[in-house]
């Protein structure tokens, strides 16, 4: 006997500690009929292989509970692909569905418009039996009703029992009022006749409203389906299986759900990484683009980060895993973006409120239409006119329109942005994006490589290797890009490893301590002034041509006397003179911040194009700089990475952080550049400039539709010009409006950075 | 004015009384959430042509979970939105969706469908 085994995926709660996963671990495996049971701290899932005739989910469970667990009840839906994956499936019924109601209104809205028109034929007319055409129009519009548009009164209903109204609302209660009219003079014209009124039928209005909302509504979810296109792609990176390296050396291919924290991954060329690790062994050439927008394949090592969808080009490697999950890169971008396209973009706070009131509203104002023309017209037609304007209002009006004009545009725009390896935390971050008229950069990693290298060691009348060991000893100590240069050039020059003791750094100057019995300093000019020490004229001229060179120098003394110069340099990323030419381009004045000595700053500035910079800036100012920026009334975009330039990036109007993918603070910043270049900087202004605009005129095609649409519908233009607007007319323009606006939203698509 | 206009005036003027008070000002159905065994607060809402409960009573700094049951097709409910929760989600129909959120300041959040018409809101106290 060997019945097949069953795999469960539980969710467990209340784990606080590895230790725990391990006893709900032992506890899953001692009951009966469990074969292997594996829970995962970090995911919180335990995945249990069991034999379906001993043990069961419910047993699962109680083994679970019994251990001191909980199991969170999960509907089917355990992973956002899967979710909605359920979601397009029943999206793609529904749509069908819609179809087919369409197609039956179309068809019979067609029979019963030139059957309606016979009046129009007076000789016609005289042949055929008035009452009998009226029941024929009934018999045919009754499908319309009852099939097609059955579930509009539905929704109306469920929404009425609510106190909730919407769209629905209108279409039922026009269609339904101009229905019931045309019946009640099917069945008792005399009740009309004997009024003086004739009793005419609108079954052909009520046909073709609803076969036109329904067109509106075919296209609306056709269209629709496309604004969360980018998000799809997003989801469909994740990779389903890995190739997970056994203790024993055996090479298994595992469902990505149980890759663990630690296990290693091989991956071959062609093949998709499966989540993030970095590199034990081998090396290749990565394309990153999915998650970055970079197009350049990224050559990896051992020891670098690898990232979970990311294309494997051409060597074999294998990793280690550090992230599974929600916490890799690619969970962390589809959440980012996710919360992003659920955010409300502050421009739509008028659009919100007007659709709150916006149907009951409608309603009133066709009610009052009604009654005005009930009490204005003629005798003879009052109950008809005052029945086909009502109507009108009720159809024309377009809450959809306006509740579409800002989401839409903001998930097309969130999702594309993504594609660029641009991510948008927020719709106001957007809008915000949009308002920049001066953009601060922090010179180090963003207009450079942000590693400078060490280029000079000017130490005369010296031994240069035996300083060098002196200053990298202090150097080692400090965490300043500026000392880790240092310490890789003594690295490189093989100079001795000695300790240092007393070390002490000094904020934004350099710093101190004592090695091999000698007080050393290494910093820039402020340091060696504080404390007293002095230059002699042979260094300060070889200073002066380093700082020429756009160098920074670092000066280096040693028991109180300086001994020493090193020159230091950061390269100048090749795309950032074009970038910010394409940012000045658009508008915006790009001013430079730098911890630099003004020759420094002047020379970067001027190699790039920046006119305006800001030199020797300590990293406790930059928050101030930025303010000083503010104070003369500018929208300042802070460009920064996000770890030491948080109090800046907050202090702007909207912050940038740039990270080369890794251990990106994504929460500190309004907008995250995946890739480290500035082109990012211009994709997200561009980006942002063109959505606020495709926003704008929504709102404003969705608000003058409706203002001027109702009106006109409740005959205000009839006095001075004559106009009615037919039912049938007021559907047809509903139901392009919405479409109008979700196709306005669309061409945002069509972004691509120039 | 004959008979028949003022019947009209008169009920047409008192339906659209009607209309603005039932939408607007009229009580709604108000729940508060059951605290599970772990602490999070579970409420389940229905969602058919509406919210109900429509009014959701929570306690702040707790972990909410308000589990979303669609019971209809009709389209104007499949999506749900809770912008002061960054919440944007599809709601299959009859099926539940769960939305998990921990509020942590007090005061009223709405949450409605994707075009604002259906609307409920989170009472956070």
């Amino acid at each position: 006997m060997s019945p097949e085994l069953e795999t469960t995926t539980l969710d467990i709660e209340g784990m606080t500690c590895a230790s725990c996963a391990s006893f709900v671990e032992k506890s899953l495996s001692r009951t009966p009929g469990v074969q292997n049971a594996m829970v995962n701290f970090a995911t919180e899932k335990a995945t249990v292989h069991y034999l379906p005739d001993q043990a069961s989910p419910t047993t699962l469970k109680e083994a679970v509970v019994k251990a001191g667990y909980g199991v969170i009840e999960r509907v089917p839906d355990t992973s956002a692909a899967e979710r909605n994956a359920e979601i397009d499936r029943q999206k793609a019924v529904a749509y069908q569905k819609l179809k087919r109601r369409f197609w039956v209104a179309l068809g019979l809205a067609i029979v019963i418009m030139p059957l309606s028109m016979l009046m129009l034929w007076p000789a016609l007319m005289q042949r055929v039996n008035m009452q009998w055409l009226n029941y024929t129009l009934l018999v045919l519009t009754l499908p319309v009703l009852l099939y097609s548009g059955r579930e509009f009164y539905v929704s109306a209903w469920n929404g009425f029992k609510h106190r909730a109204a919407n769209m629905d609302t209108l279409v039922a209660v026009g269609t339904g009022a101009a229905f019931l009219y045309s019946l009640a003079a099917t069945v008792v014209p005399g009740f009309f006749t004997s009024r003086g009124i004739m009793p005419e039928v609108y079954y052909d209005t009520t046909a073709t409203i609803i076969a036109l909302i329904l067109l509106g509504k075919v296209m609306e979810m056709r269209a629709k389906t496309q604004t969360s296109a980018a998000m799809k792609a997003l989801l469909g990176l994740q990779v389903k299986t890995a190739r997970v390296v056994r203790p024993n050396g055996q090479e298994l291919d595992v469902p990505i759900e149980q890759v663990q924290l630690g296990d290693t991954v091989v991956v071959r060329p062609g093949e998709k990484v499966a989540t993030d690790g970095v590199i034990l062994e081998g090396h290749s050439s990565l394309d990153e683009a999915m998650l970055t927008g970079e197009s350049l394949p990224v050559e990896k090592k051992v020891g670098d980060a690898v990232f979970g969808a990311t294309l494997n080009k051409t060597g074999s490697f294998r990793f280690r895993v550090t992230k599974v999950g929600a916490d890799t890169m690619l969970s962390r971008i589809v959440k980012l973006v996710e919360d992003a396209q659920g955010s409300r973009a502050p421009i739509q706070r008028l659009a919100d409120k007007v659709s709150a009131i916006f149907v009951p509203t409608v309603v009133v104002v066709a009610i009052l239409t009604f009654v005005l023309w009930f009490d204005l017209a003629t005798v003879a037609t009052r109950l008809p006119l005052a029945l086909v304007n009502f109507v009108a209002v009720l159809i024309i009006a377009c809450p959809c329109a306006l509740g579409l004009a800002t989401p839409t545009a903001i998930m097309v725009s969130t999702g594309k942005g993504a594609e660029h390896g641009v991510l948008i935390r927020n719709a106001e971050a957007l809008e915000k994006a949009y308002q920049v008229n001066t953009v601060l950069l922090d010179k180090t990693g963003t207009i450079t490589n942000g590693q400078p290298a060490v280029t000079d060691f000017v130490a005369p009348g010296q031994d240069a290797k035996h300083l060098l060991h002196l200053i990298a000893a202090v150097e080692r100590q400090s965490e300043h890009p500026l000392a880790e240069a240092v310490v890789r050039y003594a690295d490189a020059q093989h100079a001795a490893k000695v300790s240092a003791t007393g070390f002490r750094a000094v904020e934004g100057k350099g710093a101190a301590a004592t090695v091999a019995g000698q007080a050393v300093l290494i910093g820039n000019r402020r340091l060696l002034a504080d404390e007293g020490v002095a230059l002699s004229p042979e260094l300060v001229t070889q200073a002066e041509q380093l700082l020429d060179q756009a160098k920074t120098v670092l000066y280096a003394a040693v028991a109180g006397e300086a001994v020493a110069l090193i020159g230091v340099a950061d390269s100048v990323r090749e795309t950032s003179a074009a970038a910010i030419r394409k940012l000045q381009a658009l508008g915006i004045e790009v001013v430079m911040m730098t911890g630099d000595n003004p020759q420094t700053a002047a020379q970067v500035a001027s190699q790039v194009g920046i006119k305006r910079y800001f030199a020797e800036v300590l990293p406790g100012d930059k928050a101030g700089k930025v303010k000083e920026l503010q104070m003369e009334g500018r929208i300042v975009a802070m460009v920064g990475d996000g770890i030491n330039d948080a109090p800046a990036l907050a202090q702007a109007d909207i912050g940038l952080a740039v990270g080369s993918g890794t251990d990106v603070a994504m929460e500190a910043a309004g907008i995250t550049l995946m890739r480290s270049d500035l082109n990012g900087v211009v994709t997200a202004i561009e980006l942002s400039r063109q959505t606020i605009r495709t926003i704008r005129q929504n709102l404003f095609f969705a608000f003058i539709y409706n203002i001027l649409g109702i009106p006109i519908a409740a005959g205000l233009l009839y006095p001075v010009l004559g106009w009615l607007l037919s039912p049938m007319l007021a559907a047809g323009a509903m139901a392009l409006s919405s479409v109008s606006v979700l196709t306005n939203s669309l061409r945002l698509r069509a972004f691509t950075n120039r | 004015m004959d008979t028949a206009e003022i019947m009209v005036t008169v009920g047409g003027l008192a339906l659209a009384v009607f209309v603005v008070w039932y939408f607007f000002f009229s009580s709604r159905q108000t729940a508060a959430a059951v605290s599970s065994s772990g602490g999070v607060q579970e409420v389940a809402v229905t969602v058919k042509g509406g919210y109900s409960p429509a009014v959701i009573e929570v306690e702040r700094g707790k972990p909410v979970q308000l589990s979303f049951y669609r019971d209809e097709e009709n389209s104007c409910s499949e999506e749900l939105l809770m912008p002061d929760f960054s919440v944007r989600r599809d709601l299959p129909a009859f099926k539940t969706t769960l939305v998990e959120l921990l509020p942590q300041q007090a005061g009223t959040f709405e949450f409605t469908c994707g075009m604002g018409m259906l609307r409920g809101s989170l009472v956070v106290k």
